[in-house]
């Protein structure tokens, strides 16, 4: 077996650990009936060893892919958020370790399973490294914006928890009604997953000719059925199905059609999900956050900000800046992915603010928590692969 | 305006909530309060004391971190309309005309106002620089509003602090106890050890834990105020260099922007990722993207112009040899000089025969350096062409005239009088590439034989003096930012009162959880009555008391 499928074993090896800790984070909090002996529940003691043993098989198989590729596993899509995915474990463990709280962990490692499955629909070939990635920050500035990222993304998690422990969810709110959004979005995740997998195995591809936004005539395949059609597209598999309707040249209607097949596959699980329990999934997971202590998950959402933000700061700008001088002869371009560095970063000094002088604590605090994550996410995702850029390693 | 003078004495200035000294309440609102409010100690600030004139209005303005964050949130939300469209820079146009036409064809009405608003040039309108002007205006004014009151205040105060400032404490307990000299002498020892900084005053002790962490945001901010110096600095001249050259294979140029110094360039590499390297790791990828490029290289050798010489003079000393390659400029003496771009297979020479037209026979050859025509070729035997006009980009005819796009040979074109013993004044010929004119039928023609072509590296050479300077910003950010974040400045108050109850009160400007678990192992050892922590109803007080068994 040579060290690529030693790695992609080891990934699935962590991958079934987070699965398993979340059932014994599960069974912390059902088997305990005070907050004190939830805190040193055996059950959540368990669930954290088992987190620990993934999250070294995780490290694992990144220092076996680096070591058989020779650069550190940061360059694309696939290998990124597959290194979120092990730093959010990672930020978990040090915050379990801290607080002691299995409601943290029965909410952040589905997330980090979610987010894991979402990095391996990306291609998983090991690809060499276009000139202006060989450098050692590559690792130095990615491997420390990811560890800040990942941080950042525990308040949120912590936030989720408080808000599905405390949002009334027997009567109509605004609140209930973004709180079912968070869910159905995370669904809409998992039905990229699904569809992806399933298109995947049927190994189903079609080709098409069309012309670009240059004007200039390109090939595209796609690898699900294309609903949506390139700019004067021309099919050249015989049997795939006509696209609906062209798309002008700006629009890249193979995203968007899997796009849309993942929102298709994502609402129809969803609304499975509601006619199986009968009420908003939210309300679900609410006995979950129940035992949760609410000042708490308020602490615990601040902590990891104040830990995380320093972080990110040396990495998605500090050391961001050191590397773009260094490789494309200025410190700050307004590419698209700095910009939106910046706007994370804008946007916890923002909540930092917020917190420490016009009090917003509880409430205020884990919704902005939640809305920062969904800027980290917009960052990875939407920048990469809708707004082109200097970062589209994709 | 006067000081105010509290109960215990001291003097306070105008303004202050809470004595700097014992912390009795002095301000109605503060009498009033149940917990009361302890940012900054409650003291005197200018921005919440002084408001009637223009400067304190404008203070005023700037020291509310309400409009701090609004500010953050302008830039943030302008910021992100910037990266909708691609901003000018990415934009391959030159005039005017050209962007609005981009705009227009590729995103519609939406990118016609979008270009029409100047959001494409988005961070460098006026606007944009009045933001962040704004923005270190409030950065400073809002720290310097606090830093100075919250100083004073945290030097001058007293280990006894009166019963109505612990009352208003978010964490506070009063109880009897058995023995209230040992419950102290036990807490003093306990904080002690928890590494407490601990002060006593008959009866009274005060632990006090980390109080540089207050300073952290003072510290980040500063940080902040060099690192937007630094590049205001960038707009003086001598300060920032950024320039841009073309250097052809075995080109010698003077260096753009770095006068006195000259840069040769011995050859362009690309390089391309091969199967042989590595099939095993990197086939799949290979196989799947076609070529991934490995390096682009410029070899280049760096001369410097003697002292004394004459600008242009060929008198050069060699400073080195090196290899620009991505991510590994050439530095020296404050520049850099970065690989960006290239052109492969520019044409370099041209070669031509002059042929009598009914033999085919060569009169002979001779070769054109498009970078440097020469105004006559000598054949020998009497031959000559004589070189009337050259178009390096010849783009068809404008006016009657062969008309050259750009100075860049890409289609060269020429007009030569070919002069002959049979024909010694001359024949006109028009010669571009696969194309050939004459005015009236000629003898004689100049055939194309071969070219020679070169690649051409595209180089940027940057100085920039501030750099230093922003990385100064940014570290003293770093530091103020961690020494904020990661610690916490805690307070734990315990004392006897007149009546002989103890109090306890505790305060922290952060992660109020880990402050009672110290004050938890406070309680482990030493007997002090029970604490309520009154922003959290949910905390139990039986499993307080139940926690130490």
């Amino acid at each position: 077996m040579d060290l690529v499928a030693v790695s992609s074993n080891l990934l699935f090896v962590s991958f079934v650990s987070y699965l398993v800790a979340t059932l014994f984070f599960g069974g912390a909090i059902k088997k305990s009936k005070t907050e004190k002996a939830y805190h040193n529940s055996k059950w959540g003691t368990i669930g954290l060893v088992i987190t620990i043993i993934g999250f070294l098989a995780h490290l694992g198989y990144f220092f076996t892919r680096w070591a058989a590729s020779g650069h550190a596993p940061l360059s694309n899509m696939f290998e990124f958020t597959t290194a979120f995915g092990m730093m959010l474990v990672g930020a978990f463990i040090l915050l379990y370790i801290i607080y002691r709280t299995p409601s943290l962990g029965l909410f952040a490692l589905p997330i980090a399973i979610i987010i894991i499955s979402y990095a391996t629909m990306f291609p998983r070939e090991v690809t060499p490294l276009i000139p202006a990635l060989q450098s050692k920050w590559l690792f130095i500035h990615v491997i420390t914006t990811v560890i800040g990222e990942s941080i950042l993304a525990i308040s949120a998690i912590a936030g989720l928890v408080f808000l599905v422990k405390n949002i009334d969810m027997t009567k109509k709110s605004k609140q209930r009604f973004w709180i079912e959004a968070v869910m159905y979005t995370l669904i809409l995740v998992l039905g990229f997953v699904v569809t992806s997998t399933t298109f995947k195995v049927m190994n189903y591809e079609a080709e098409f000719t069309y012309i670009d936004k240059n004007q200039a005539p390109a090939e595209i395949t796609y690898h699900v059925p294309p609903l949506f059609g390139m700019n004067e597209y021309e099919a050249m598999t015989p049997d795939a199905m006509t696209p609906w309707i062209e798309m002008p040249p700006i629009v890249n209607a193979q995203k968007l059609s899997s796009l849309v097949w993942a929102v298709a596959v994502g609402s129809v699980l969803y609304l499975l999900l509601r006619l199986i329990a009968r009420k908003p999934i939210a309300a679900v997971f609410q006995p979950l956050a129940k035992k949760a202590n609410s000042q708490l998950m308020d602490e615990i959402g601040y902590r990891s900000v104040l830990i995380g933000f320093p972080v990110f700061t040396l990495g998605a700008l500090i050391f961001a800046m050191i590397w773009a001088h260094e490789a494309w002869s200025r410190f700050w371009g307004w590419d698209p992915k700095e910009v939106w560095a910046l706007i994370t970063w804008l946007f916890y000094a923002a909540f930092l603010h917020l917190r420490l002088s016009r009090g917003w604590e509880g409430e205020k605090s884990a919704w902005l928590a939640v809305i920062g994550f969904v800027i980290i996410m917009f960052n990875l995702i939407a920048v990469n692969l809708i707004i082109a850029g200097l970062h589209s390693y994709a | 305006m006067s000081n105010i003078k509290c109960q215990c004495g001291h003097e306070n200035p105008y303004g202050t909530e809470l004595c700097e000294k014992c912390g009795r309440p002095l301000s109605e609102k503060a009498k009033k309060s149940d917990i009361v409010d302890m940012r900054y100690e409650g003291s005197s600030r200018r921005s919440q004391t002084y408001k009637s004139s223009i400067v304190d209005k404008i203070w005023n303005f700037f020291s509310s971190v309400k409009i701090g964050v609004s500010i953050i949130v302008a830039v943030l939300a302008a910021s992100a309309i910037g990266t909708i469209f691609p901003q000018k820079f990415y934009v391959p146009a030159t005039t005017d005309a050209e962007y609005a036409e981009y705009y227009e064809r590729l995103y519609g009405v939406v990118g016609k106002i979008y270009y029409q608003l100047g959001f494409y040039d988005m961070y460098n309108s006026w606007w944009f620089k009045v933001l962040i002007v704004m923005l270190a205006t409030s950065i400073i004014i809002a720290s310097i509003d606090r830093v100075v009151p919250l100083y004073k205040s945290l030097k001058k105060q007293r280990t006894r602090r009166h019963p109505s400032f612990m009352k208003r404490q978010r964490i506070y307990g009063e109880g009897d106890v058995e023995n209230t000299e040992e419950a102290l002498a036990k807490a003093e020892e306990k904080l002690k050890e928890l590494r407490y900084n601990v002060k006593t005053e008959n009866g009274a002790i005060l632990a006090e834990k980390h109080r540089f962490s207050r300073w952290g945001p003072y510290v980040n901010h500063t940080g902040l105020i060099i690192f937007f110096a630094g590049v205001l600095l960038r707009g003086i001249p001598g300060f920032y260099v950024d320039e841009a050259m073309w250097l052809r294979e075995g080109e010698t140029r003077n260096i753009v922007g770095a006068p006195g110094y000259v840069l040769e360039n011995r050859g362009f590499i690309l390089e391309n990722y091969t199967k042989d390297e590595a099939e095993e790791v990197f086939g799949e990828a290979l196989d799947k993207v076609g070529s991934i490029v490995k390096t682009y290289q410029t070899d280049v050798t760096l001369y410097k112009e003697k002292e004394g010489a004459l600008p242009g003079s060929d008198d050069l000393e060699k400073m080195q040899d090196y290899s620009i390659v991505v991510n590994k400029p050439l530095k020296f003496n404050g520049y850099n000089v970065f690989q960006m771009d290239y052109k492969l297979n520019e044409l370099s020479t041209m070669t031509f025969h002059l042929v009598n037209k009914s033999t085919e026979k060569s009169l002979g050859e001779f070769t054109v350096d498009l970078s440097k025509p020469e105004k006559e070729y000598d054949l020998g035997n009497g031959s000559s062409v004589k070189m009337i006009g050259f178009y390096p980009d010849y783009d068809g005819v404008k006016d009657g005239e062969p008309y050259s796009k750009s100075p860049v040979p890409n289609n060269p074109a020429f007009i030569f009088q070919m002069k002959t013993p049979d024909k010694p004044e001359g024949e006109r010929s028009f010669v571009a590439i696969r194309q050939t004119l004459e005015v009236e039928e000629n003898d004689y023609a100049v055939k194309f034989a071969s070219a020679e072509t070169r690649n051409i590296s595209g180089l940027t050479i940057r100085k920039d003096k501030t750099l230093y300077i922003l990385l100064l910003g940014g570290l003293i950010f770093m530091i103020g930012v961690i020494q904020g974040s990661y610690w916490q400045h805690r307070r734990i108050w315990v004392q006897k009162d007149a009546e002989g109850h103890i109090l306890v009160a505790a305060h922290t400007n952060k992660n109020w959880f880990s402050l009672r678990k110290d004050l938890d192992k406070v309680r482990e050892s030493a007997v002090l009555p029970a604490y309520i922590d009154r922003q959290d109803p949910e905390l139990d007080k039986q499993e307080q008391e139940g926690d130490e068994k």
